[in-house]
């Protein structure tokens, strides 16, 4: 690691100020994804600005018909959250299999999500339910908030402090993981208000992205079989070590199935 | 830039000042000498070097030695009975068998007892998915899921 300043202050405002006067300072939440980095030293922020000792950012209430989740509530929070569990059961699920599980111990939300990595499993969730992102000022729609690899709406200094989520007739997660890294090689999650649905594509492509002649599809028929004929354009997808773009195509497929069943 | 921390390690309070680089694991193992917690690959994948930070299983090498100011650690070394009386996890490890060379057992160990304390069952697909975070070089994972289930049911019983 490249040497950093420390701060760990215990006023949202102060973390707001301290990234407002250097703009090399980096958040810091739980550091699943950022400690490696840094110990790959493919980062070199000046100074870590830890939210952890920031009261409020944690807490899993419910508002409204969903449940309003802290930025800093930990992958197993989420899993276990008796709240989460009856509204969103599927969102629960998704977090029970992020990593393992000393990894769901200190990963966050809202560090996963600010991330932005094109195989993380949050961000099809934020998509495909409409999630709004809460930062220090301002609501952020979650079909807006992820703009590209590793790039989101969030500005310099911004800090996300919780999101929202509302509760859906169906939301289900459905991932093929890389078997070494946990990651997904692709994850597609289905989420179904009212008449809309909604069918967001994780790790497939540089950034999540919804999968619109699917949800066109559900939409007119909430059913799998209501995909049968319906291939995924491989154009612009993933194409690694792992999978090649047509494989991820398909994938992405036998997911949204199984998301729906 | 130095940063003074105090926390508890294996129920003893240790304050210094430390680098903000300076991982848990080094903490750990170069300034208090506790080398039971064992660094394999050091990219937070292998998980040999889990300890308990605030009674949760995490990846040393994956924290900030900062990040554990005000923190209760419980390493390897910190789990013996005050008589020096194995663990019922390190106890059902020996009994059957659960290691081959050893370098991933205490992760093995640590990771296992906080299983026992949340799995909803102790099925062998349960204890497998627990321990998806804790590699074993030499593929001992039938003694280990072995011990595993025969650990949590001595800390579930005792």
């Amino acid at each position: 690691m490249y040497g950093f300043d420390y701060h760990r202050p215990t006023a949202l405002a102060d973390v707001v100020a301290l990234l407002i006067a250097d703009e090399d300072a980096k958040v810091l939440a739980g550091g699943q994804t950022l400690i490696p980095t840094l110990k790959q030293r493919l980062a070199m922020p000046s100074a870590l600005v830890d939210l952890s000792a920031v009261p409020g950012l944690r807490e899993i209430v419910a508002e409204g018909d969903g449940v309003r989740i802290g930025a800093m509530a930990t992958h197993a929070a989420v899993a276990r959250n008796a709240l989460v569990r009856a509204v969103l059961p599927g969102l629960a699920d998704l977090a029970a299999h992020i990593g393992d599980a000393q990894v769901r111990n200190r990963g966050t939300i809202g560090g996963s999500i600010a991330n932005a990595d094109p195989a993380a499993d949050y961000p099809a969730a934020v998509v495909a339910l409409d999630a709004i992102i809460r930062t220090d000022r301002r609501d952020i729609a979650g079909g807006a908030f992820f703009t590209g690899l590793f790039e989101t709406a969030l500005q310099p200094g911004e800090v996300m402090t919780s999101l929202f989520f509302p509760a859906a007739s169906h939301a289900r997660y459905a991932k093929f993981s890389n078997p070494a890294s946990r990651y997904a090689m692709a994850g597609v999650f289905v989420a179904k208000r009212g008449d809309a649905v909604r069918a967001a594509v994780t790790g497939a492509g540089p950034s999540v992205f919804r999968w619109h002649a699917a949800e066109a599809a559900l939409s007119a028929r909430f059913s799998a079989d209501a995909l049968d004929g319906l291939v995924l354009d491989a154009e612009g997808l993933n194409s690694d070590m792992h999978a090649d773009a047509a494989y991820r195509a398909h994938l992405v497929g036998v997911l949204a199935r199984r998301a729906i069943a | 830039m130095s940063v003074a921390i105090t926390l508890t390690v294996n129920g003893a309070p240790v304050s210094l000042e430390v680098d903000p680089r300076l991982l848990l694991s080094q903490l750990l193992r170069d300034e208090l000498g506790l080398t039971g917690t064992h660094v394999g690959c050091d990219t937070s994948q292998c998980g040999a070097c889990t300890v308990h930070l605030d009674g949760l299983s995490v990846k040393s090498c994956a924290v900030l030695a900062v990040q554990a100011d005000g923190a209760d650690v419980l390493t390897i070394e910190g789990i013996t009975g005050p008589d020096g009386a194995l663990h019922p996890m390190q106890a059902a490890f020996r009994e059957h068998h659960g290691l081959q060379c050893g370098f991933c057992t205490p992760g093995m160990v640590m990771g296992a007892i906080e299983l026992a304390r949340t799995a909803r069952d102790l099925e062998e697909a349960t204890i497998r998915e627990g321990l998806e975070g804790n590699l074993c070089r030499c593929t001992g994972y039938q003694n280990i899921v072995k011990a595993v289930r025969a650990g949590a049911q001595a800390m579930r019983e005792g």
